[in-house]
């Protein structure tokens, strides 16, 4: 530990350092220094390094410190007593002396904040146009020219992002099932109308339950994987590398997962609408007495199938947005590690807000339309 | 001056792999000492156990006297405070800047007033070379060399008197590297470091390395000075020193 002790004599004040002047034990004598040396003015001040065992730059850096700030104020400062080892290392930190040092990170003003977000939010807008063109040109050079649908990085992408979802959107599915069939058989009792809970279930899972939830899951799962991949990819320069090789990234890396979500996300959406019905199923016969066969005798006479149409045309609209939020995201990851965590972010929080919108829209136009 | 590092005996297995079979080697205080050897030779991991990244499978890695094995928490973080270390890839903190980044263990292990940790800081940049305005920067702003720099200024933030560098002029063009080379000669004379490095750079071993460990079939093929080195008979010495080998 550094030490101080100050001595107050006759010609004026000694403070006597001793310890070891280590960055790491160097706390408690920056704080006697500060408390007590660094107000003194008009005194003569002798610092008496020899009781110093070992001090290092730090160290050194406070005594010089505070030698400048006495000096400043007026008093007559001497240091004396500096061994071989001290004396080396003080002479070193006055050769490299920054009196002004200060790192102090400008914090922008509120206008200033202003105006770099609203530059960085028309950028994103010129960003998103660009990946959007960007896309459809790989897309035309794949329909009109001798460009090449990577149907194998398709299959690939179809089982990671697909397949390997349906054990989590059946669980899911099944358990919203069995809460929303529990929330309206309490309230269906009361007025003896058990059947219809079949009506409730049918439209509410094929219309909008199913699709969304789906949607929530794979933005969740296969959205941000696509956002951290392409991110690391972008960081460790391989789609600088892919560019070099001729290998244009839309079609290596954003046709097959875009596509593969477009052509799954329907498949999915069946996949949730049955393990939902299942789930309401199983509450309609405990909780209501209604048997599976009554279920779905009621169900093929009140459920029409335009409902489980509008719900699955809705696939692949969110998959478009899913898949191309998620890899835009992934695209906009600069050379650093927080850049991934807060892209990797956005793509979900993003996907999710824009399947949203993107239903409510579906909303509007199907029930004005009579679906 | 005694031995900062002793390695005695040490044997290390990835799976079926054999990596090192009985390695034994001891650094002096004060010099500065190369772990050289073909690549996969496994002077990384060698190095990743003396700085307890790796645990000792067998044998003994003895710092300034304690052995790394028997190491309580405590203990471990007091050695850690005595040594820096610079990697082969910087491993900067991409999100604070150079500043920030020479500064975080200061921040983190004392309540020094900001104004001193400031000070120190400049110090720190303005031995490696750097200027005091590039604290201000982010590392994704910085040039290899410049990156380098700071790492070492990062490395040297408690004034440690071990210093460990991997393959520190792997990716640095000769000129840069040449500077590294003469700044690692004069931080040891100006800080009395112990420095420990990783190299393939034949100009490095002729420069700066005291003395050094050859590292070829999981065994110290050699340890000594250049000279001392060069007259050891191995498939390894004789290609890497080429011509230069009597």
């Amino acid at each position: 530990m550094a030490q101080l002790q100050i001595e107050k004599t006759e010609a004026g004040i000694t403070v006597m350092c001793s310890g070891r002047w280590h960055a790491i034990d160097l706390d408690q004598a920056a704080e006697a220094m500060a408390s007590q040396i660094a107000a003194l003015s008009g005194y003569e001040i002798v610092f008496d390094l020899a009781g110093i065992e070992r001090i290092d730059t730090a160290g050194a850096l406070l005594l010089q410190e505070t030698e400048r700030d006495l000096k400043a104020k007026g008093n007559i400062v001497r240091l004396r007593g500096a061994g071989a080892a001290t004396q080396r290392v003080m002479t070193m930190t006055q050769r490299y002396a920054h009196p002004d040092a200060a790192f102090v990170a400008p914090v922008p003003g509120v206008l200033e904040s202003i105006g770099i977000r609203t530059v960085e939010l028309l950028r994103n807008t010129t960003r998103i146009l660009a990946f959007g063109g960007e896309t459809a040109l790989a897309f035309m050079n794949i329909l009109f020219s001798n460009g090449q649908l990577r149907l194998r990085e398709i299959a690939y992408q179809i089982n990671e992002s697909a397949v390997k979802a349906l054990g989590i959107i059946a669980l899911t599915m099944f358990l919203v099932g069995i809460v929303v069939a529990y929330q309206s058989a309490v309230q269906l009792k009361i007025y003896g109308a058990n059947i219809f809970i079949v009506d409730a279930l049918g439209i509410s899972i094929l219309r909008e339950l199913g699709p969304m939830l789906t949607a929530i899951v794979v933005a969740g799962r296969s959205g941000s994987s696509y956002a951290a991949q392409i991110g690391v990819m972008k960081m460790t320069e391989e789609i600088d590398a892919m560019r070099t090789m001729g290998f244009d990234p839309f079609a290596f890396l954003v046709l097959p997962r875009l596509i593969a979500l477009i052509i799954m996300m329907p498949v999915l959406i069946f996949f949730a609408d049955i393990f939902g019905l299942i789930g309401g199923m199983l509450i309609a016969n405990t909780e209501l007495g209604l048997s599976s066969t009554l279920f779905m005798d009621r169900f093929v006479e009140a459920v029409k199938l335009k409902h489980f149409w509008v719900g699955l045309v809705k696939g692949p609209f969110f998959a478009i947005l899913i898949a191309s939020i998620g890899i835009y995201r992934g695209l906009q990851v600069k050379n650093d590690t927080e850049s991934i965590g807060i892209n990797t972010t956005k793509s979900v929080v993003e996907a999710i807000f824009a399947v949203i919108i993107c239903d409510a829209v579906f909303s509007i136009i199907f029930t004005e339309l009579g679906y | 001056m005694g031995a900062v590092i002793e390695v005695e005996n040490v044997v290390t297995r990835f799976g079926e792999r054999l990596v090192h079979d009985r390695v034994s080697l001891h650094v002096e205080a004060g010099e500065i000492y190369g772990f050289l050897g073909p690549s996969g030779c496994g002077k990384s991991t060698l190095m990743r156990e003396i700085i307890l990244l790796e645990p000792v499978q067998s044998g003994t890695i003895r710092l300034f006297g304690d052995s790394v094995a028997a190491l309580g928490f405590e203990q471990a973080q007091r050695l850690r405070q005595k040594w820096g270390v610079l990697f082969q890839s910087n491993a900067l903190f991409t999100s604070l800047t150079v500043a920030e980044n020479i500064a975080v263990m200061l921040k983190e292990y004392t309540v020094l007033p900001q104004r001193l940790i400031d000070e120190i800081v400049a110090f720190k940049l303005d031995i490696v070379g750097l200027s005091q305005k590039d604290g201000g920067l982010y590392p994704s702003q910085l040039s290899g060399g410049m990156k380098k720099k700071v790492a070492l200024a990062r490395a040297l933030a408690l004034d440690p008197p071990l210093l460990f560098l991997d393959e520190p002029t792997s990716g640095l063009d000769p000129i840069s590297a040449r500077e590294f080379n003469a700044l690692i000669l004069k931080l040891r004379d100006m800080l009395q470091l112990t420095v420990v490095m990783v190299t393939h750079d034949l100009a490095s071993i002729e420069t700066t390395l005291d003395r050094m460990a050859i590292i070829d079939e999981r065994r110290i093929a050699a340890e000594g000075s250049l000279n001392e080195v060069k007259r050891v008979d191995s498939p390894f010495i004789r290609t890497f020193f080429g011509g230069n080998a009597s």
